[in-house]
């Protein structure tokens, strides 16, 4: 598992809005290429020096694939990072904070302690 | 030397510049009262005359990350470039650019590191939110001169909630100590009980009101023994997941220092979060 993936992911399509409308438009594409491509990137270095070892869990992969912003939480993904890529991808859809509602109530099964999010 | 002209402590919402720029149906009908509060708040800013403002935020994962994230940074640079693209998206919050205080900045970082405080430091620094909130809130000119100075309340491990109040003390002490004669405003913002992005988020109060009650008097008397008897990183999680921005007030309570009353307390209970805001005078309140 991953947590730090999974945010890096959330984090680097979040500020980017071509790949917020990629990713809504066609997450498991966006996944599959953002994991070939994208995961391995040190984010402050040259494309050239990149890590070797990132890779997400099936699980991972699923969750991000599927858009289930539950299944994120409960892996431990930053949920700031998670509900504001969120937003951006479906707000649009819903009246004024109706997402945000309909997103936390998705969640009222969840009682504490909430999933550690330290990575 | 130095002095300071005012300790003030406030909420960050993201969500006052479009609420209080609204106009029409567009304008929610908690924004007049909103708005008044604001300005309330924003006089005793205007009424210490500062020269210069030390600005304590938190960076949201925009320019600090993961792979290399700071627990205290101070930024020196002579600009800071504000306001992100997603703060653009879900905020209508402009771009904006702020001058800095160098020597400020050189100041408080050569005296932290010799008090024991490892800082980092930034040379150039894009801020957020948590910074310029308090712009357009208490200074929507944006026409003073800034030191800001990020902690991390948000990317766990985070530094004890005693940490946070000593560190707000030494800043008291480094820019009393700043050789230069001029009037600095020292300016915090964090949070009250918040969740984002858990099941109790965007309810008809903040998530837990008993808390923010609590928060209020503890700030609002300088009860910092009081607050740090209860507080605790894992205590932080009981009342919203997004609570551990309540250390930014302590740190802030720091600065105003033990038992120091504020000489104005306001809060205005909203959807999602409680705001609150308060105003230390440490050299007696302006005429």
């Amino acid at each position: 598992m991953s947590k730090y993936l999974l945010d890096k992911f959330l984090y680097t399509v979040d500020r980017d809005p071509e790949l917020v409308e990629r990713y809504r438009e066609d997450p498991a594409g966006t996944v599959a290429w953002w994991e070939a491509e994208m995961a391995n990137r040190i984010l402050n270095c040259t494309t050239d020096e990149k890590s070797t070892w990132l890779a997400f869990t099936e699980d991972e992969r699923r969750a991000l694939r599927e858009h289930d912003h539950v299944a994120l939480f409960e892996m431990g993904a930053h949920p700031f990072l998670t509900l504001t890529l969120f937003i951006a991808c479906f707000e649009r859809d819903h009246g004024p904070l109706e997402y945000q509602k309909a997103y936390g109530k998705a969640m009222e099964h969840l009682t504490l302690p909430y999933p550690d999010i330290a990575t | 030397m130095a002095t300071v002209a005012a300790v003030i402590a406030s909420t960050h919402h993201p969500f006052y510049y479009r609420a209080s720029t609204a106009t029409g149906k567009d304008r929610p009908p908690f924004a007049d009262e909103w708005v008044s509060k604001i300005e309330t708040f924003r006089e005793t800013l205007t009424r210490a005359e500062p020269d210069v403002l030390v600005m304590v935020g938190s960076d949201h994962f925009h320019q600090l990350w993961l792979d290399n994230m700071p627990q205290f940074l101070v930024g020196k640079a002579p600009k800071f470039d504000a306001n992100w693209y997603n703060e653009e998206r879900e905020f209508g919050l402009p771009r904006m650019t702020l001058d800095g205080e160098e020597e400020l900045a050189a100041h408080i970082l050569r005296s932290g590191l010799d008090a024991d405080f490892d800082l980092a430091f930034s040379n150039e620094l894009r801020i957020d939110h948590s910074i310029t909130c308090p712009i357009i809130t208490l200074r929507p000119e944006a026409d003073l001169p800034i030191v800001p100075i990020y902690t991390n309340i948000f990317a766990p491990p985070l530094p004890q909630p005693k940490r946070f109040v000593q560190l707000g003390k030494a800043i008291r002490e480094m820019v009393e100590a700043w050789p230069e004669d001029k009037r600095v405003a020292i300016v915090g913002t964090g949070h009250l009980s918040l969740e984002l992005g858990g099941p109790r988020q965007f309810g008809e109060h903040g998530p837990d009101p008993e808390f923010d009650r609590k928060a209020v008097e503890w700030i609002a008397t300088g009860d910092i023994e009081g607050c740090l008897s209860e507080v605790s990183l894992e205590s932080l999680h009981q009342p919203g997941n997004a609570t551990h921005g309540f250390m930014d007030f302590m740190l802030m309570m720091g600065v105003a220092g033990e038992g120091q009353k504020a000489d104005h307390v306001d809060s205005l209970d909203l959807f999602h979060t409680m705001e609150a805001y308060f105003t230390w005078y440490p050299e007696g309140a302006p005429a």
